[in-house]
């Protein structure tokens, strides 16, 4: 009897299989059948299919249906493959011509009214379809603008089932256009653009800011509430530059698969922003779920910056899970439905009271929090984290003078201009090595690239005799110094320059 | 005699006719065994093939053959046992066929045969 065939792709990570979906009807009771690990999601693509056929007023075959998807060992999950198992029913069904649908891609979940409804992930999944020489994809409507960002890709956006049978040449009547199912991004909307002049005062905050942007360096604010840690925090992404064409691929993909783009505005070519709240748990923040693992806040600031507000907030687990991200720039997540892989190379912003009253700052006089209490709400950023930030520094009340004197501070577009040259330097003296920017670079380059100019290294050295910093300090502390190096348009860090990275290294402590 | 049974009986006498008609030699019609009855036993070359009629009016409450559930067809397996239990025949091969027709409102009456469906 009849046998269909045509393509599907399932997501494992950012990673997409081509799946071949098969469909064979056999003359027997009528049933339909699903198998080859599918997922509960995936199991009732049954009942779909099957209401979605009969309401695009095509006759439901009256046979023992059983469709595989196959590879039949790898985990299959969500309801991307509803089209492609009509597709291969009706080919087998002899509704559609068997052969034209063969090597074809489909993706899309269908409505009981025959409607295609958008999913998640069609960007990394038209990916996958094109590196494996399957160029023809056909998707939702409301994915088409999204499958389309893919080069190469020659997508058809269909709004139906009865359309994509039409255009297969099914004997049906040409259905009316049916009004496309729009897709519906989680994410909010895109933050208003915050500009760096609306903060006032922070000099020193600023400077820090900027060397962070231009270095790539992880960075944790101290100070007191209402100092405008957080708005600092929001207006480092205006300040990193644009992201490259594979960097933009890689980050739309994440947040294609996690639900939070839109693909209106094609591919994602800003830093993106996350700040989860301190009450998230360690699979919102890393990643996770049930069966195949979602991305989670780590992945999705990938290429650009995790904010952590209020971070000794945060529970401990959730500090340490982001230790594998912040050494690999990846995370791996393992579930019983296996294991995926998503990308986390992101900067990482800690923004954190002095003490649980919020006074402690400069003498502290006015602190009203037990010693006991002061130290217990450290002990909660582990040291192995902190000594991962590159930047420590303390956001202070600013003054009377400060606001009234300096009238607006340096507009986000001057400051991202220094940043960009900076940036432009460190690509040219990283050029043939594997890093880009001075936080990614290990220090024994740096030693060596520095030479052995003992004259430099005494403020350090007396730092670290002093216990203030430790070794892989004094690493964090030159990168910092090259950077700033960067920034002054100098061809190497001097004295200076290690003296400034020393202070933005230790929260104004290091140097006496 | 209610409406829907004679509709039953009407497509039985109709699938009976086409076996016939096929060749095939009818041996026991609406045999009532412990368990239920069976529709129509026959013998089509040197196979025993129990056939289940299924008749509907229209296809509003779906396809006739869809009726014949996983529970129908094991009782029919147990029935064909017990009917081979209470005769002398011994045929080389079993099967159980179901035979769906559909009678419309006007016209003749469509027969689909679905072979070997256990």
């Amino acid at each position: 009897m009849g046998l269909g065939r045509t393509l599907g792709v399932s997501l494992l990570g950012l990673a997409g299989h081509i799946i071949e979906v098969e469909a064979h009807l056999a003359a027997s009771v009528p049933g339909f059948s699903l198998v080859g690990l599918p997922d509960a999601a995936l199991a009732e693509s049954r009942d779909r299919v099957r209401a979605a056929v009969t309401s695009s007023a095509i006759d439901w075959p009256q046979r023992k249906i059983t469709v595989n998807l196959s590879p039949a060992s790898l985990p299959k999950s969500g309801s991307g493959f509803d089209l492609a198992i009509a597709v291969a029913m009706l080919a087998g069904a002899g509704v559609l011509d068997v052969s034209r649908v063969a090597d074809i891609v489909h993706l899309g979940e269908l409505g009981l009214d025959g409607r295609l409804r958008p999913v998640r992930g069609v960007l990394p999944a038209v990916i996958a379809a094109v590196a494996a020489g399957y160029p023809r994809v056909v998707v939702p409507a409301a994915n088409a603008a999204e499958a389309a960002l893919v080069p190469g890709a020659l997508v058809l956006g269909a709004a139906s089932l009865a359309e994509v049978a039409w255009r297969y040449g099914a004997d049906i009547a040409q259905p009316p256009a049916a009004v496309p199912v729009p897709a519906v991004v989680a994410g909010r909307a895109a933050p208003p653009d915050a500009d760096l002049a609306e903060v006032l005062g922070q000099h020193q905050a600023r400077a820090a800011l900027e060397v962070a942007a231009a270095g790539g360096h992880h960075l944790l604010m101290v100070g007191p509430p209402g100092t405008g840690k957080t708005m600092l925090a929001a207006r480092l992404p205006g300040l990193l530059p644009d992201l490259t064409e594979s960097e933009a691929v890689e980050v739309t993909a994440v947040h294609s698969i996690a639900g939070t783009f839109d693909p209106g505005g094609g591919l994602m070519r800003r830093p993106p922003f996350e700040d989860p709240h301190h009450t998230a748990t360690p699979a919102a923040v890393v990643g996770g779920g049930s069966g195949i693992p979602r991305p989670g806040a780590a992945s999705r600031a990938h290429r650009g910056v995790l904010f952590m507000d209020e971070a000794p907030e945060f529970s401990p687990r959730v500090l340490e899970t982001l230790r594998q991200p912040l050494e690999h720039g990846e995370l791996v997540i393992h579930r019983a439905g296996g294991s995926a892989r998503y990308p986390a190379r992101f900067q990482l912003v800690l923004a954190a009271n002095p003490c649980p009253c919020g006074k402690a700052i400069g003498k502290g006089l006015e602190c009203t929090c037990q010693p006991m209490a002061r130290r217990r709400y450290w002990a909660r950023l582990s040291g192995p984290l902190l000594d991962r930030v590159d930047l420590q520094v303390e956001v202070h009340q600013a003054s009377r003078a400060e606001i009234d004197g300096a009238g607006r501070g340096e507009c986000s577009a001057a400051v991202a201009g220094r940043v960009a040259a900076a940036r432009r330097v460190q690509a040219d003296r990283l050029a043939g090595t594997p890093w880009r920017t001075n936080a990614e670079v290990p220090g024994h380059w740096i030693r060596s690239v520095l030479g052995a100019d003992r004259s430099l290294m005494v403020d350090l050295d007396r730092a670290l005799d002093r216990g203030v910093l430790s070794l892989r300090g004094v690493d964090r502390v030159l990168r910092v110094a090259w950077t700033l190096a960067d920034l002054a348009g100098r061809t190497a860090p001097g004295r200076a320059e290690i003296g400034q990275g020393l202070l933005l290294r230790t929260r104004g402590q290091g140097v006496a | 005699m209610r409406a829907k049974d004679a509709v039953g009986r009407y497509g039985e006498t109709v699938a009976a006719r086409y076996l016939l008609g096929e060749g095939w030699r009818v041996l026991d019609r609406n045999w009532r065994g412990p368990d239920g009855e069976l529709d129509i036993v026959a013998l089509h070359a040197d196979a025993l093939v129990v056939v289940e009629v299924k008749t509907r009016r229209g296809l509003g409450y779906g396809h006739p053959a869809e009726a014949v559930t996983p529970r129908k067809l094991a009782r029919l397996r147990r029935l064909t046992a017990q009917w081979l239990a209470a005769h002398d025949v011994h045929p080389r091969s079993i099967r159980i066929d179901v035979i769906a027709v559909l009678v419309p409102r006007r016209g003749a009456a469509s027969l689909e045969h679905l072979v070997g469906v256990v």
